[in-house]
């Protein structure tokens, strides 16, 4: 008689928990009392990707570090919806600083509480795109260089939502924005401009890069826990959907963030000074059309006058990140990653 | 109040800001009725037992599979299983292997000797059943477990009906029914064999019975005209399965045909096989896509080396040779005879067009309506006499065990009713739990488990059971297939996915609550539930 491994559990590792899963194998978000470092009554939108992936990450690394965690926060949606005067949703230590010095502002806090003697403390520094790929820059790069024991996340919600939707380096191509409207013969963000935040990151060769998304937890948590284990200059990168910008529908956000990652459009992988260690294979392998046609911001792409050679440029794009990063494996089990020799 | 420089208010928690007033739709748990549970004719609550196996407590699942069908062990060999035909994950990769696992549970059970739940208080009110089959059997159970008394008779030497003296061996082994039904006889039950019941009303009477069960099943062989030099030559299934069952095989020689296309034609045809028979051959009037028998049976029937005659009908027998005519399918599907003719060698003919029900104990109830030859009965398996219920083949229906035992226990709740004098309530039904709820990205790839067939060189001479059971560990594996539609199994994805933490936990088996203070309505919760048992309800104004 052929025998089965009885290692399957119903619904494996997709889902946020698994009661068949032993206690350490659970996720911190299925447990009863995880940190909930962003309290319930922050006003961000319906559906908001950037307050999951917040929470996500920070109670992944309050569970890492047993609690002794300080997280700095760039100015942005996650500051601006979590701490309007005098309320806060912040159940963990937590500091503002200015749009553009996050980084340099953990970096600082990591110095002094190492003066303090408090050296066991860990400093998170947390930003949305445009304060990681743009304004913070400058700051995050030198971080990168000094080498400071830091994690800096970046909450990739690819554009600048809390003023308004402004296009940002991490804007995709087509996409439209306040500043790249849907006109002329070329619609939307331009084609060949922008930044590849986790690739730049990987050419300062710092200790660990990685990139997620909202839609596989099991995979950020694990990140972030590996991120929290290291010392030295980190970088995490969340792709989080954003409602309002993107034109989808609120319920469709961990829909929308896994779609990025089926198309190979987000590629989700591992890196340890400036190499991919690991990459998260695509699972079922989706046409890009699928993740655009259910948001807005492409919708000029679609209808009467349909761009199917805009489409096909971003599935191009999407052909070479799996070409690139190695996204289709048919050795990979079901969940597990993709292990890479390089 | 002491506020550092250029402060005015002190700090407070954004608990304070209750975003549940932005919402205009609120999510609800919801129960949906899963596809396997509404298929199953016994009413079992198949995803409660399969939930239970998952994580190995294999007696809970068990004790959950008894109180709705006292056969686990019978039923994952002999059923039909409806629920799998139903079952949504076919539309995924294949259907779980439900029967497989109710198997494993079954003889997991007779293998550590588990009982049956106790019988219930004594209710002081006796129940007369009549035939020991799977429907009788069955409402014996659930009346003893109602604290009514029972007494059993059946004209047959020993207990189970058909279960005993129309299923060969090989598909269900009669230690594994023995097993089942001793446990059922354990909760106390008034037993007389080989007693026929000529005259219903008589014996109520004369027993003081408040309420009559009529179980007595089919057992009478349809015949056919035809003409035939040697009568002798010709038996009925039914007949012939019996005396097999009885050790008293009938002489067939090498040469049998099987005239008719059920499931009792095809078991025929394999227990000659069993008795020697180097050809056995079913006739049967129209085409595989029209026989009535179960798609598996005929599959292993074929591979035991069963041929099938599609197309053909009897038209004469003489001696040794068997004068067949060939039929073709008109507009409607309905078999025209062509004119054209086939001859073929048989030592014997086997009739298995359909069985009848023996009523003559019903000569003197005129209460009791019959309608073409079975009983008519009303949505409690009541017939048109007070306190007289009937079920099981007797009755207008799919002729199954698996339905004769869910009869067994719906006259049982009817009789209950009847006899306390209070009115039978049916509960009420979920709505059903369609594929389109399911969120299958959740479910891990998974294949079906098959279980072994023995080889088929050896289950040609052999009575042995031909499919064999699921190891524990293949049991579990297809356990944990299912995908728990339109229940809540507390995967933690609404708690987890929840960007406003508006959806509580309230820890093991407890599910979960909305906080309905904070939750914005965005309806992440329940386009991520895996098995759509979240909706979305407009917000009352």
């Amino acid at each position: 008689m052929t025998t089965q491994p009885v290692r399957f559990y119903q619904v494996g590792s997709f889902a946020v928990g698994n009661r068949l899963l032993p206690d350490d194998d659970r996720t911190v978000q299925s447990d009863q009392n995880r940190t909930n470092s962003l309290d319930s009554g922050h006003r961000a939108c319906q559906g908001c990707g950037e307050a999951l992936g917040a929470r996500y990450a920070l109670d992944a690394a309050m569970r890492a570090t047993g609690g002794r965690l300080v997280a700095v926060n760039a100015t942005g949606c996650l500051e601006v919806f979590s701490t309007p005067y005098p309320e806060t949703s912040w159940r963990i230590p937590w500091l503002h600083s200015l749009f553009g010095n996050a980084p340099a502002v953990a970096t600082g806090v990591a110095a002094a509480m190492k003066v303090k003697g408090k050296g066991d403390v860990r400093v998170v520094a947390q930003a949305g795109d445009g304060g990681t790929v743009d304004i913070g820059f400058g700051c995050l790069s030198g971080m990168f260089e000094r080498n400071d024991d830091v994690l800096f996340i970046c909450y990739d919600n690819q554009a600048y939502m809390n003023t308004g939707v402004q296009r940002s380096g991490a804007t995709p191509p087509a996409a439209r924005t306040a500043t790249t409207e849907a006109v002329g013969p070329e619609p939307g963000n331009v084609f060949g401009q922008g930044k590849d935040l986790p690739r730049l990151a990987m050419a300062h060769d710092i200790r660990y890069v990685a990139t997620a998304t909202v839609a596989d937890l099991h995979d950020l948590e694990e990140k972030v826990e590996r991120a929290m284990q290291l010392h030295g200059a980190r970088y995490l990168h969340i792709l989080v959907p954003c409602p309002l910008g993107w034109g989808s529908a609120p319920n469709d956000t961990i829909l929308v963030a896994r779609l990025a990652k089926e198309t190979g459009l987000f590629p989700v992988f591992e890196a340890e000074y400036g190499k991919v260690t690991a990459v998260s294979p695509i699972r079922h392998r989706t046409p890009v059309e699928d993740y655009l046609s259910i948001q807005r911001r492409y919708a000029h792409l679609f209808g009467e006058h349909s761009r199917t050679d805009i489409i096909a440029r971003i599935q191009a794009i999407a052909d070479q990140n799996i070409a690139t990063y190695g996204l289709i494996d048919d050795e990979a089990d079901s969940r597990g990653q993709k292990e890479v020799t390089a | 109040m002491e506020l550092p420089f250029a402060i005015t208010l002190d700090v407070g928690s954004s608990h304070a800001n209750r975003t549940g007033s932005w919402r205009v739709e609120r999510p609800i748990y919801v129960d949906r009725l899963p596809p396997c549970n509404d298929a199953c004719p016994a009413g079992e609550n198949i995803q409660r037992w399969l939930y239970q196996a998952e994580p190995g407590d294999y007696e809970m699942a068990w004790r959950q599979l008894v109180e709705d069908n006292p056969f686990p062990a019978v039923m994952g060999r002999i059923c039909y299983h409806l629920c799998e035909t139903a079952c949504n994950r076919a539309q995924l990769d294949e259907a779980v292997g439900i029967n497989a696992v109710e198997r494993f549970l079954g003889d997991l059970a007779i293998e550590r000797g588990w009982s049956l739940p106790p019988a219930g208080a004594e209710s002081g009110k006796r129940v007369l059943v009549v035939g020991a089959g799977p429907a009788g059997l069955s409402a014996t159970y659930h009346l003893r477990r109602l604290g009514h008394q029972v007494r059993l008779v059946d004209s047959a030497p020993k207990l189970g009906g058909m279960m005993r003296f129309g299923i060969p061996a090989y598909r269900l082994p009669r230690a594994v029914l023995d097993a089942e039904i001793t446990r059922i006889v354990a909760l106390g039950v008034d037993v007389e064999l080989g007693h026929t019941v000529q005259d219903i009303e008589v014996e109520r009477n004369d027993g003081g019975f408040d309420a009559v069960f009529l179980a007595v099943g089919a057992q009478l062989g349809r015949r056919v005209e035809i003409p035939a030099g040697d009568s002798s030559r010709v038996l009925d299934a039914v007949s012939l399965l019996h005396r097999v069952a009885e050790d008293d095989p009938p002489l067939l020689g090498r040469r049998v045909v099987v005239y008719g296309g059920g499931d009792t034609a095809l078991d025929a045809a394999r227990t000659a096989r069993r008795l020697g028979a180097t050809d056995a051959v079913v006739v049967y009037r129209r085409n595989r896509e029209r026989m009535p028998a179960h798609g598996d049976q005929l599959e292993e029937a074929l591979v035991e080396g069963v041929t099938v005659r599609w197309l053909s009908t009897l038209s004469r027998f003489d001696g040794d040779r068997l004068v067949l005519e060939k039929m073709r399918l008109n507009d409607e599907g309905f078999p025209e005879p062509t004119g054209e003719i086939e001859e073929l060698d048989a030592d014997s003919l086997v009739l298995a067009v359909g069985q009848d029900t023996d009523l003559s104990l019903l000569d003197h109830a005129p209460d009791v309506a019959v309608d073409d030859g079975v009983v008519e009965v009303l949505p409690t398996m009541m017939t048109g006499e007070s306190g007289v219920f009937a079920g099981g083949d007797s009755v207008p229906s799919e002729r199954t065990a698996t339905v004769a035992i869910g009869h067994g226990k719906r006259a049982a709740r009817g009789i209950d009713a009847f006899v306390s004098g209070r009115a039978a309530v049916n509960a009420d039904r979920h709505e059903l739990a369609t594929f389109d709820r399911v969120n299958t990205w959740y479910y891990s790839d998974a294949q079906r488990t098959r279980r072994p067939e023995l080889e088929r060189a050896r289950r040609q001479s052999t009575f042995d059971e031909v499919v064999g059971g699921l190891t524990e560990e293949n049991a579990l594996f297809e356990a944990r297939r299912c995908l728990s539609c339109g229940n809540c199994f507390e995967c933690d994805n609404c708690f987890g996915v929840c960007p406003d933490n508006a959806v509580i936990k309230l820890g093991p088996s407890l599910r979960y609550e909305f906080d309905y203070d904070f939750c914005k309505g965005c309806g992440i919760c329940v386009q991520e539930c895996p098995c759509g048992a979240i909706d979305m309800v407009p917000e009352r104004i």
